[in-house]
């Protein structure tokens, strides 16, 4: 289980990673892959640890044991160390022990082209939803602080603003573009989100329960939306989420976590059959 | 687009027409009046007050280390054009001091910046990894530190440890009779600039931090390097203020840069709204006027007939201003501007440009 065959299509993968706070280990041995153009989803009942895997993949949370590789570069390798060696409650915490642990900021991981939205919306409050993409469009400029203050950088300033024009349209967005961004309603919100995530130019989407808080109509749209815009900007799309209609209607493959032990892979079909995700999701019964 | 440039103009104009005017009351009251000392402090404050705005009100970094950084600007305008003459009596009790040639007054100012902002980056190093609270108390930490270094009389060569600098260029002799003129068109320029920043996609990136901080590292914006950035350019303006208001007072001790001064530019920032520059302008010179004529008869003991007003005694002043910060504080938060501009009044809000290319 450790290190998997190295695949020319893999996009992302995980092998080993275990995440451990204190005593408490959110994920436990987590390894999973996803290849070039599939959607693949992560689900698990409430607290399992799958937006604790998206923080360890973007940055945001250093592993405490394991790697993340993207387009097979390491953007993330640790293993056990100081005082977590002696309390490390994970499996398999000597296998990296000779690697060279590899750090990254959020940021250098958006450079490299990882996108993501959050569970909790984080739009920027006060500006206009045009303004939340055109944010977006600033990690690729090539301007520095002084051409872009004498407007040296006119060029490249209007093409990142066609690009947010044009994203927002895509979205079906863009009548309500200089509307302030928190006082869009839910669902565009939420495609604001990804709009802005887009903007980066990522090659890997990560969502993290895009469908939370919609109707079945909602949610029904946006499964058609994604599967649009990953064709559209060629992406591959990791995602957590609980609509299970959503998931079984888009994803191609599906990881299941519980107690951040990963429980289950596979297709829709073969996931929806699995007792064990049956007995993870409404318990077994006792007699 | 059309709009675009009619506003611009519209705005041009009444530039120019507030230039005009402040000329025009020098010529007419004379230097020495009432009015043009407010227009003249008060055009420096709004400097710095709009520099503090674009730490504390665009990239939302509650610091509190501005009177260090007027101070270290202040002190390298002064040392740097102090008349060769002069500096033997200024320097009486350091043998004239080290530093041997004098510069012009614009390179001055210039330099006062740069110093100011090198001081910046290295002190932003270590402060700037602190949040909220705890970067204001080491922020205002490091601000009385500098306060404390320049009066070490070891560097009194240097800075002429705890006494006063003095005889270097004054706004009353570069530009005699135009010393309003000469204080708007330095603001002007620095406003300016700030300004161009704050709507360039560097400005767009500070305000993404502001709003919040992981959504934007999730953009790609590299928290550190803007935070450093905001927090230099901040002190460059924050250098030119102090020596332009070195240049207004005339004299310069270290003393009269306490953390006090500091408040005072958080009040007018706070008046005018955090994330307004026109609103830090327009509080800068309400603020000036208030406590330097305004309210001037609350510091004086004043008899009506034979009854002594009561309250009114030295000092009575400050606590007014405490109960309007606090009025402020707790009623009217968002300041006399919130966060539009003055350009922006009336109309909804619009991104720029995001209808252009429709």
């Amino acid at each position: 289980m450790s290190e998997m065959k190295a695949n020319e299509n893999s996009v992302l993968r995980l092998t080993d990673i275990t995440m451990q706070f204190g005593g408490v280990v959110a994920i436990n041995n987590l390894s999973l892959e996803v290849n070039q153009g599939e959607i693949v989803a992560l689900i698990g009942p409430n607290g399992a640890g799958k937006t604790t895997a998206f923080n360890c993949i973007t940055g945001v949370y250093e592993p405490t044991n394991g790697a993340v590789y993207f387009h097979g570069k390491p953007i993330a390798v640790n293993h056990p160390q100081g005082r977590m060696a002696k309390q490390y409650g994970g499996i398999n915490g000597d296998l990296y022990k000779d690697r060279k642990p590899v750090v990254y900021t959020p940021d250098k991981i958006t450079h490299m082209g990882i996108a993501r939205t959050f569970q909790n919306i984080r739009l920027f409050k006060s500006q206009t939803a045009f303004e939340n993409v055109l944010i977006g469009t600033h990690l690729r400029r090539t301007s520095n602080f002084l051409t872009a203050t004498f407007r040296l950088n006119l060029r490249e300033e209007k093409a990142m603003r066609e690009k947010a024009m044009n994203l927002l349209e895509i979205v079906g967005l863009s009548d309500v573009a200089n509307e302030l961004a928190t006082s869009l309603p839910y669902g565009k919100q939420r495609r604001l989100e990804i709009a802005r995530a887009l903007a980066t130019d990522p090659t890997l989407l990560l969502l993290d329960e895009p469908a939370a808080g919609m109707n079945p109509q909602e949610t029904d749209d946006l499964g058609e939306f994604i599967v649009d815009i990953k064709n559209r900007f060629n992406l591959t799309v990791f995602m957590i989420e609980h609509h299970m209609n959503l998931v079984m209607d888009i994803s191609d493959r599906i990881y299941v976590l519980d107690f951040g032990k990963q429980i289950a892979e596979g297709t829709p079909e073969e996931i929806q059959k699995n007792p064990v995700v049956i007995a993870a999701y409404l318990g077994v019964d006792e007699e | 687009m059309k709009n675009g440039k009619l506003r611009l103009i519209i705005s041009l104009a009444v530039v120019a027409l507030l230039y005009a005017g402040g000329c025009l009351v020098e010529h007419l009251e004379g230097t020495k009046s009432m009015v043009v000392t407010v227009l003249q402090k008060g055009a420096v404050y709004a400097l710095i007050a709009v520099s503090m705005n674009l730490l504390n009100g665009f990239t939302g970094l509650f610091s509190l280390g501005q009177a260090g950084f007027m101070l270290v600007g202040a002190y390298s305008y002064a040392i740097l054009t102090i008349p060769m003459a002069k500096r033997a009596a200024v320097y009486q009790y350091y043998d004239g001091g080290w530093v041997q040639f004098t510069v012009g007054v614009i390179p001055a100012l210039l330099v006062a910046g740069v110093v100011a902002a090198l001081f910046a980056a290295l002190i932003g190093m270590p402060v700037l990894r602190l949040k909220g609270d705890y970067l204001a108390i080491a922020t205002l930490g490091f601000a009385e530190i500098i306060r404390a270094i320049v009066q070490w009389d070891t560097i009194g060569p240097l800075t002429n440890g705890s006494n006063l600098l003095k005889t270097y260029p004054t706004l009353k002799n570069i530009m005699p009779g135009n010393t309003v003129l000469f204080t708007f068109i330095v603001v002007g320029i620095c406003i300016g600039l700030i300004l161009l920043l704050i709507n360039s996609t560097y400005g767009r990136a500070f305000k993404a931090i502001r709003d919040d901080e992981v959504a934007a590292e999730a953009m790609g914006i590299n928290l550190f390097h803007h935070k450093q950035m905001a927090f230099v350019i901040s002190s460059f303006f924050a250098g030119i203020g102090g020596a332009l208001l070195a240049m207004y007072q005339g004299s310069l001790q270290a003393n009269s840069f306490k953390s006090s001064m500091t408040y005072e530019i958080l009040l007018i920032v706070v008046i005018g709204g955090m994330g307004s520059v026109s609103g830090s302008v327009l509080a800068s010179f309400l603020f000036i006027a208030c406590s330097e004529w305004w309210l001037r008869f609350l510091d004086a003991e004043t008899m009506v007939g034979d009854f002594k007003v009561p309250l009114l005694a030295p000092g009575f002043r400050m606590v007014v201003f405490s109960v309007v910060i606090m009025v402020v504080v707790l009623f009217f938060r968002k300041g006399i501007m919130g966060t539009r501009e003055l350009w922006e009044l009336g109309g909804r809000r619009q991104a720029k440009g995001g209808r252009r290319i429709k």
